[in-house]
């Protein structure tokens, strides 16, 4: 595994963090010393089936029956901007 | 004495007795919060007047009847903040339901009472990413009581809480037990629900008791475990009593030690502790075998690929629009997200959700997520193969004591190595606990020191039985 220099700004948009100038040359540079030490796995043999779990537990379902959940005004209480009884975010269409 | 310097188990048998009303209970511990709290730092809010209420409505007789029990910042209690140490969550959020977890302790007579300090989302080993004040280690104040869940452990020692609730990713509940000097347990993967607890890196995520005793940590234990429908991670198995583990005699049981775990690079005081702690549980007819865990050195970077991953895809629900800081300055609406979340985040929740993001990023998916998955398969099969030889594993819980706050300040990578004996543990989903082993001598100080005690899946009881009898020998 090759340790790639991070491309920062690529990463921050995807990420949705508006990173200033300064924190962005940090973060590189800490984050291409994290990588340096994780580039490590490489040197193992790891051909064992990934684990997305430590326990064997799959496809958990629950019975298809409505239940109780928030009334509009608990799902509202704690959202930023409201109007008209919706969550509130910028316009999106001219 | 105040009744804030009391273990659960005491408190019970004086409101049984009716010597004491819950209410007595709850007023020492606000007075203690009150005297001691500018200094320690361990609690973020309070509100005593809810606290009294329900403390007044409680019913001793049910198991934990009239126990105040402090609560890491991160769990949802209703009508109660829940800020995760976080600016994103400190404004404006009112926790509407509460966590399966807190639900369970209701259900046994006990009062969730006060919100306690941690780094922020729960990344951190030191309390000192908290982004809403500093907590100090009460043992020594110039030192981090350790984290995440700094606030919940320096509470305990501190006497401010009779015991209090953690959450363990890596180490969050152990760790601080240790650099504090109280018990910290942290259960299988999946015993307790993670419902209501602010998700940081959810295949690892596992709630717990911080304690003053081993008996408080097993009675605690009792009343937070079992299946939630609403939590499909958590386990559909039976929950024994774990109080019966208590007492019990350790003659013939196999403690593994790991070669690689008891290694230079560790604390001259904590090896010392250490070694002294296998010498008592010797005294007391255990039996040493060396054992190996040969991935243990890949452990540390496996977590640090595993925990971002998730973490910043649990995180990317912080958009400012249901809940959270919201940016005033935003023109349109990805300028809204990236400035919400730039503004409500600290930096080292930026620095993992930027890790997080990168590994899971096209091209690197592979080289990074799916090789972490693999390790971490390599690292349970380790512990399984272990665990055919041995009951228990003990080793250090922390390699070394208390830092002095800032010490790790600017060395992200240096405070992430010092999770080395704890992350494992998450990785494989096993149970583990902290309990103190004595003091290392730094700088003049004593500091206290943890002894680590690793069980089999759903193996708890043994770890109570092992950690009690060494800690009434």
């Amino acid at each position: 595994m090759p340790s790639p220099q991070i491309d920062i700004h690529h990463i921050a948009k995807l990420s949705r963090l508006a990173l200033s100038e300064e924190e962005a040359v940090q973060y590189q540079g800490q984050l291409n010393r994290i990588l340096g030490h994780i580039d490590q796995l490489s040197t193992y043999q790891l051909d064992a089936e990934p684990s997305a779990h430590a326990m064997p537990i799959f496809d958990v379902i629950r019975p298809d029956i409505a239940r109780p959940g928030f009334t509009q005004e608990e799902a509202l209480s704690n959202a930023p901007r409201r109007a008209m009884d919706q969550f509130q975010i910028p316009k999106v269409m001219e | 004495m105040s009744l804030a310097n009391s273990t659960i188990a005491t408190l019970r048998q004086r409101l049984l007795a009716k010597e004491i009303s819950p209410r007595d209970i709850v007023t020492d511990v606000a007075k203690a919060i009150d005297t001691q709290n500018a200094s320690i730092g361990a609690y973020l809010s309070w509100d005593l007047e809810k606290a009294l209420k329900e403390a007044d409505q409680a019913d001793v007789s049910q198991p934990l009847g009239g126990i105040p029990i402090g609560i890491k910042d991160n769990m949802n209690v209703i009508g109660e903040p829940c800020t995760c140490g976080s600016r994103m969550l400190a404004e404006n959020y009112t926790a509407p339901y509460d966590a399966g977890a807190i639900v369970k302790l209701r259900s046994a007579g006990a009062v969730p009472f006060g919100r306690l300090n941690m780094d922020e989302f729960a990344m951190g080993s030191s309390t000192e990413n908290s982004a809403l004040g500093v907590t100090r280690n009460p043992r020594d104040l110039e030192r981090i009581p350790g984290g995440s869940s700094g606030g919940s452990a320096a509470a305990v020692a501190g006497n401010l809480a009779i015991a209090t609730l953690g959450s363990d990713t890596g180490g969050s509940i152990r760790q601080p037990a240790a650099l504090c000097g109280c018990v910290g347990l942290k259960p299988t993967y999946g015993r307790i629900s993670r419902y209501g607890l602010v998700a940081f890196a959810s295949s690892l995520d596992q709630i717990g008791p911080i304690t003053k005793t081993v008996e408080d940590s097993a009675i605690l234990l009792n009343h937070l475990c079992g299946k939630d429908a609403r939590d499909s991670t958590s386990l559909d198995v039976s929950v024994p009593d774990f109080t019966s583990a208590l007492g019990k005699d350790i003659k013939g049981l196999r403690i593994g030690l790991p070669k690689e775990y008891f290694i230079s690079g560790i604390h001259a005081g904590v090896s010392a502790a250490v070694n002294a702690a296998i010498k008592k549980l010797e005294a007391l007819g255990a039996i040493p075998v060396e054992i190996s865990l040969p991935h243990t050195d890949v452990g540390v970077s496996t977590y640090y690929i595993i925990a971002p991953a998730e973490a910043s895809a649990n995180l990317a629900r912080f958009d400012g629009v249901r809940y959270g800081h919201r940016s005033a300055a935003a023109a349109d609406l990805m300028e809204h997200y990236m400035m919400s979340r730039e503004e409500g985040f600290g930096p080292e929740v930026k620095r993992r959700i930027l890790l997080g993001t990168y590994v899971l990023s096209s091209g690197y998916y592979d080289a990074y997520y799916l090789k972490a998955q693999r390790a971490r398969t390599l690292i349970r099969q380790d512990f399984e193969q272990a665990f055919e030889k041995v009951d228990v594993i003990v080793s250090p819980t922390s390699p070394t004591p208390a830092h002095k706050l800032g010490a790790l300040k600017d060395n992200p990578l240096a405070a992430y190595l010092e999770d080395i004996f704890t992350i494992p543990v998450n990785l494989a989903g096993l149970p583990a606990i902290s309990v103190p082993c004595g003091t290392a001598l730094e700088d003049g100080k004593s500091l206290p020191v943890g002894l680590q005690i690793i069980g089999k899946p759903l193996d708890e009881m043994t770890l109570i039985r092992v950690a009690d009898a060494f800690e009434k020998a």
